[in-house]
């Protein structure tokens, strides 16, 4: 079984250690955090800051909104799987930050199940697995399935 | 600022909209050409080009002003060329527009014109993880419908907007086609034919996604004098609003994967897609407010806080009265 290992694109953007969570940036001088790392510093036009600090960030948030893709994204979306099984997307506002962050919803979850205002919960799961590596991404799980 | 004058509308055209598979300056010339006629402006009489289109058509496409006027002949007009993805004609109009208001130019053409893929759009070939755009395409999935249904979804559970809204939208939208013999679907629809056609990102239908067509659009914008010599009754342009986000932008955007946070700087009253249509109204508004400036303190813009508040190490506070 080749390894686990962030999908290309999103290295540093999460930990597992101690619990799966997002690795956002905060600024030490306006306080703001910043998903993902922005690659100029802080963002607040009114903050000068150039310097950023890794922290984690909520592991639990609200449904902003949800969606689903019913169509295979085209590439350089990578499917999982031969065929196309349709997946959620959720976008989920988390209270510590004041931030909104969009990720897929765990494998099996339908929009159905999804509803603004609902808790959910940070994982890592597996976004796709080739030769070289089972390719790792955050995804969000409703917090009553996280049992 | 003072309110601007209004730039008239002297003519407008447009290639019949499709897939075609060719290529876009042909798209444009047509266009270009089917507006001038409709201004009873003859070509050599333009002296300014805007170019709009997107990152489809390669270094042409990079170049649009300079492509269309070439392809319609030279003529020694001026150019720029207008890549804002969806908003691309938007800001090519604009250009224009200031320009003409400059007083740079009495007669002006914008053209803009596109090819699509089959299906969704989707970002350039290559593995190029520093771009949002790839980015949200390899670790999420999220198309340009994605976006939209979060929108759609967040009405709906929020107030209560129901799929039969949604689908009145395309049943009107697809009426108003019937009037144009250059629109791709001259076809009337039913909510009923809405409603049942494939769901594409929920509550978003297959008949509620824009489909992705080749085709181009153009317009001869002019003066006030040089219209006043050309036509009796001209169309006229007020306002044109090209805004950007005030941070923070709390609203998920294309191509974002994440939104700002909120937690230094409070969100502005005024969502972005909001102040969009706000700064157009601002603009014809502008004169009279200024005006009255003392009485009702400002502009309304939500911008009148970065004075800088106190007790913020920032000095950048909340953005606007509560």
């Amino acid at each position: 079984m080749p390894a686990p290992a962030p999908a290309l694109g999103a290295e540093g953007w999460f930990t597992t250690e101690p619990e799966p969570a997002l690795l956002g940036h905060r600024c030490p001088a306006c306080g703001t955090v910043a998903f993902p790392r922005p690659a100029l510093g802080c963002p607040n036009p009114g903050c000068a800051s150039d310097e950023l600090e890794p922290t984690p960030l909520s592991r639990r948030g609200r449904i902003w909104s949800y969606t689903d893709a019913c169509y295979q994204p085209p590439s350089p979306y990578v499917p999982p799987t031969d065929e196309h099984l349709p997946f959620c997307i959720a976008a989920v506002e988390l209270p510590g930050e004041r931030l909104i962050v969009l990720g897929q919803v765990v494998a099996g979850v339908t929009v159905d199940e999804l509803t603004v205002g609902q808790e959910v919960e940070l994982v890592v799961d597996v976004l796709f697995t080739d030769d070289e590596a089972e390719h790792q991404v955050w995804k969000w799980q409703p917090v009553e399935a996280a049992s | 600022m003072s309110t601007p004058a209004p730039v008239a509308v002297l003519g407008v055209g447009m290639h019949p909209w499709g897939k075609w598979g060719r290529n876009f300056v042909e798209y444009g010339r047509v266009a270009a050409q089917a507006a001038l006629a409709d201004a009873g402006v003859d070509w050599a009489d333009v002296d300014f080009v805007a170019g709009a289109d997107t990152m489809r058509n390669g270094y042409p496409g990079y170049v649009s002003g300079a492509t269309f006027a070439q392809a319609l002949g030279w003529n020694g007009a001026r150019v720029a060329s207008c890549y804002a993805a969806c908003a691309s004609g938007s800001t090519a109009l604009e250009a224009a527009r200031t320009r003409i208001l400059a007083g740079l130019s009495d007669i002006a053409l914008v053209v803009g014109a596109d090819t699509t893929p089959k299906g969704f759009l989707a970002p350039n070939a290559g593995d190029r993880p520093d771009d949002p755009d790839w980015l949200r395409f390899r670790l999420i999935g999220a198309t340009n419908p994605t976006y939209f249904a979060l929108y759609a979804r967040r009405r709906m559970d929020l107030w209560g907007a129901t799929d039969e809204d949604f689908a009145a939208i395309k049943v009107k939208n697809a009426r108003n086609g019937l009037a144009n013999p250059n629109a791709r679907y001259r076809k009337e629809v039913t909510v009923e034919e809405v409603l049942a056609s494939p769901m594409v990102a929920s509550p978003l239908r297959l008949l509620e996604i824009c489909a992705t067509s080749d085709g181009a659009a153009a317009v001869v914008l002019a003066s006030e004098a040089a219209a006043r010599r050309l036509t009796t009754d001209p169309v006229t342009v007020r306002a044109v609003s090209t805004v950007t986000p005030s941070y923070p932008n709390v609203v998920p955007d294309l191509p974002d994967i994440a939104a700002d946070s909120a937690i230094a700087v409070p969100a502005p009253d005024v969502t972005f897609k909001a102040s969009i249509a706000a700064a157009a109204y601002e603009e014809r508004e502008r004169a009279r407010v200024s005006r009255t400036e003392g009485a009702s303190g400002g502009s309304g813009d939500g911008r009148e806080g970065d004075a800088g508040a106190p007790g913020h190490p920032c000095g950048r506070g909340d953005p606007g009265p509560a």
